[in-house]
């Protein structure tokens, strides 16, 4: 091999540290240019409607009305849904897998839910239109109705498509993010907390109750927050079985709209210069709220442990 | 004089490592007991042995008896977590539970166990904190995090926390290897004063500790018991070869 | 203390044991069903024709996407092409000489980037370039994919160049090596197992995303004619036609959802696999 001389050697590396700096530089211009872009092409709806695109209740092109408040309604209470439904069953699975499974149980369990996550977004809205919804609609809705049909939330028609299958498919597709993330967390527990509550005589979940889990609270708080800021962008699976109605219902069985879907349904049909705007100004709703969750939940997840990577990136 | 514990021809094993050897070793009541050795020789293996804190390490495995007041604790109808609540033990390193307050530490293992009849908490933790001289240090902030007191106290409030559900052996894995020398001194004090009420094995690698606090002494090698008896008589007059190396090797 | 008591404790602690073992299994049964549908209903669609054909118009039987998987490979190996170079870039930045608040922000923002949804980036990249250019194409759904890439080829990059002990590089700098000599040949080569798997790993993730394709790429029932041409994928086909009432398409979207899903998978382990062989990865 030929040594370049001393000259071009330095010549190479600055010009090779100078690349690396652009390519680095480019990442925080892309942020820099997806904000720009978002707030400029909201600016027209902004000065449209001003606040009143957050309050007003009625989402209605064809009439040029664009509140946004039942896809922010949908956006939340889909994602509450998920929430309800994945976090007993992810606490469930970390535990699991942190402290209870043999194992040689948990690298292939952890693989499959790894798998979980793996499955694109739109195969989970497919196996949703003809699996899931089905089953929502002659079973589920017919059950909840029955047995809670007091509640408010458990009245109507029965669709299958609506609030109540979204929040399903979104729990399934948060579960392998919020099981993952708190089983990091819990794993990082120190053996000598399990210890000085075991030797006081505790059982194997009081020990989890009282020392594990508590210890890991602010780790664990992170990994329901990602989970929460997955759910809240998630697009495609909510698009397609959510019903695309944006509407404010106390019911789980009603059509509904979330802010991604609303964008994903209308965005190439808007031909109307405000309509677009007024999406645009949705999509940067959903950045900022997006962009908090997970700031906030990485401040969490760090001061506990650091997440694998891979697995917060989901 | 009673016998507490009876450990009987016991062994332990990491996978396949053994790390305790065919030990047999009478603890007897209202007695400390110390076991002193080199560092790898199985005195932590062997005291977690005596609450049956060892099991809980994946792959680890037992065979022998250990008897506490007659019965065998190993026996296959005994729930290790109710002898864990009869043999109290603290940790080579002080560990309170961050999230709790100095109260909840104390009273963690009472909302598990249940308060004796006729008591309430705050009486046991009061009467928990006092036996180990804590009670003055911490009585006007007992809501603050168990972490937030210094090493020395966090340790003593360890051993308020063990107290409180009230053991009758207490198994210490050095406990002072973590501390400065005044707390050094204040908990061995407290070592002398609690043995009126509780068996205590302390671990210790510090032979001036054990010459200090222990009534009866025993020297492990290898996982191997080479040698116990009074303690007096172990650093004076011992009668293996092993132990004597070892104890003047380190007195010097 | 009291008998009851113990028998109560003893009772929750089995039955919380087994509740958490019972959310494991409950959590796989979607994952199970999912699989099972889609091989099944999957295979049932996949034929010569699914590979070979374009798609027939509304009401004719028959037909394949074989555009939509061509298109597919088309907008991944574009995204490819753009992010991975770029990621492995901007990681070689923050592991090698990545220190200060200017890396701390990269880092920032790359963190930020994982949790941004991908139909934002698709609202962008509409705005920018699909304005621009006055029509979706392919150019326009590859940059969309490679956004969503970026962040992730660029943290593994890092991390696994962090795993290459400092005296790999010290000796090579002591021979005299440049600064780039040593970290392309020397802690490029013995990362590379690691950066492969999290490059393979990032086109695993982008190749099933769809929303991000729908105002970029758009999709198309015809062969890609050129890369300023819309062009058809097989997430966007699925989409299409799992929400048409047509029974023949329902039939085609299970069989483009086996090929993706298949695809997704096999990148996926062959991920771990070249992780494992490099001796890199995890
Ligand atoms: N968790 C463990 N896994 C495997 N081997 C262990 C473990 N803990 C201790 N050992 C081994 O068991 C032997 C005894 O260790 P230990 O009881 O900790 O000794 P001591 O407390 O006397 O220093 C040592 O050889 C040690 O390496
Ligand atoms: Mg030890």
């Amino acid at each position: 091999m030929q040594m370049p001389s001393p000259k071009s050697r330095r010549w190479g590396d600055s010009l090779f540290r100078g690349l690396t700096f652009l390519a680095a530089l480019g990442m925080i211009g892309l942020v820099m240019v997806i904000a720009v872009q978002l707030i400029r092409g909201s600016q027209l709806a902004f000065t449209h409607f001003g606040l009143g695109f957050v309050t007003g209740s009625r989402w209605d092109p064809v009439h040029g009305a664009f509140g946004s408040l039942p896809l922010v309604y949908g956006t939340i209470v889909s994602s509450l849904i998920a929430l309800l439904i994945a976090v007993p069953l992810s606490l469930g699975i970390a535990i699991y897998l942190a402290e209870l499974a043999p194992h040689w149980v948990r690298t292939p369990v952890s693989f499959l839910v790894e798998l979980l996550a793996a499955i694109p977004s739109v195969v989970y809205g497919l196996w949703g239109v003809f699996v899931l919804v089905p089953l929502v609609r002659t079973a589920l809705e017919p059950f909840l109705q029955r047995t809670l049909g007091w509640l408010p939330f458990f009245q109507g028609t029965y669709y299958g498509f609506g609030m109540l299958a979204a929040g399903i498919i979104l729990a399934i597709m948060i579960i392998p993010t919020i099981s993952a993330v708190s089983r990091e967390v819990l794993l990082a527990v120190p053996n000598s907390q399990r210890e000085a509550m075991l030797a006081l005589g505790a059982t194997r979940w009081e020990t989890i109750k009282m020392a594990v889990l508590p210890y890991g609270r602010s780790g664990i708080l992170g990994a329901v927050i990602l989970g929460l800021g997955r759910a809240i962008g998630e697009t495609m699976a909510v698009t397609m079985v959510i019903g695309n109605r944006p509407q404010i219902s106390p019911s789980v069985f009603e059509l509904a709209q979330t802010i991604a879907s609303i964008i994903a349904n209308e965005f190439s049909e808007a031909f109307d210069e405000l309509h677009l705007s007024a999406l645009v100004m949705a999509g940067l709703v959903l950045f900022v709220v997006t962009l908090l969750l997970n700031i906030l939940a990485r401040l969490l997840v760090w001061r506990v442990a650091r997440a694998p990577e891979g697995v917060t990136r989901e | 004089m009673d016998t507490r514990l009876l450990v009987e021809d016991f062994s332990a094993w990491y996978g396949q490592t053994q790390a305790v050897k065919n030990v047999t070793l009478p603890v007897y009541a209202s007695q400390v007991t110390a076991i002193i050795g080199p560092s790898g020789c199985g005195k932590s293996t062997f005291i977690r042995c005596l609450n049956r804190l060892h099991e809980v390490i994946p792959g680890t495995r037992t065979r022998g008896r250990v008897l506490l007041d007659g019965q065998n604790i190993y026996d296959d109808k005994v729930d290790p977590a109710e002898i864990r609540r009869r043999v109290g033990m603290v940790f080579q390193k002080p560990n309170p539970f961050p999230t709790m307050s100095i109260f909840d530490n104390v009273a963690a293992g009472l909302r598990v166990h249940g308060l004796p009849p006729g008591t309430t908490a705050e009486e046991v933790v009061e009467k928990s904190l006092k036996m180990v001289g804590l009670w003055d240090e911490v009585a006007d902030r007992l809501q603050d995090s168990g972490v937030s007191l210094s090493g020395g106290q966090q340790q003593r409030l360890c051993i308020a926390r063990a107290l409180a559900v009230e053991p009758e052996v207490l198994l210490m894995d050095e406990p002072c290897s973590a501390l400065d020398p005044v707390s050094t001194l204040k908990i061995e004090e407290l070592i002398k004063g609690l043995k009126e009420k509780y068996t205590i094995v302390i671990v210790t690698h510090n032979m001036h500790q054990a010459a200090r606090v222990a009534d009866y002494t025993a020297f492990f090698l290898n996982g191997q018991l080479i040698e116990y008896g009074v303690t007096s008589d172990i650093f004076t007059n011992p009668r293996d070869q092993r132990t004597e190396d070892y104890i003047t090797g380190r007195f010097g | 203390m009291i008998a009851g008591r113990d028998q109560r404790r003893k009772f929750s602690n089995k039955l919380m044991l087994v509740l958490a073992a019972a959310a494991t299994v409950l959590a796989l049964l979607p994952l199970g069903s999912i699989l099972l549908y889609v091989a099944t209903k999957g295979l049932l669609a996949l034929n010569w024709d699914f590979f070979t054909q374009l798609p027939k118009p509304v009401g004719e039987p028959g037909g394949g996407l074989a555009n939509a998987i061509v298109g597919t490979l088309i907008l991944v190996g574009l995204a490819s092409v753009m992010g991975i170079p770029l990621g492995i870039m901007t990681g070689i930045y923050l592991a090698e000489f990545g220190r200060g608040r200017l890396a701390w922000l990269v880092r920032f923002t790359c963190d930020v980037m994982t949790g941004i949804p991908s139909i934002i980036v698709g609202i962008v990249v509409y705005g920018t370039i699909v304005v621009a250019m006055k029509r979706f194409s392919a150019i326009a759904g590859g940059v969309a994919l490679a956004i969503i890439m970026l962040p992730l080829v660029t943290r593994t990059t890092e991390e696994m160049l962090k795993l290459v002990p400092n005296s790999l590089r010290e000796a090579s700098l002591a021979l005299g090596a440049s600064q780039w000599r040593t970290t392309y040949s020397i802690v490029l080569r013995s990362a590379m197992g690691g950066i492969i798997t999290g490059s393979l790993l990032a086109v695993a993730r982008v190749a099933g995303e769809t929303a991000p394709l729908l105002f970029t790429a758009l999709s198309s029932r015809y062969w890609h004619t050129g890369l300023d041409q819309r062009i058809a994928s097989l997430p966007v086909y699925i989409y299409t036609y799992a929400t048409t009432p047509y029974e023949e398409m329902h039939r085609l979207a299970w069989g483009a959802a086996l090929v993706l899903v298949a695809m997704v998978l096999v990148t996926s382990i062959a991920a771990r696999l070249a992780g494992r062989r490099a001796g890199g990865g995890r």
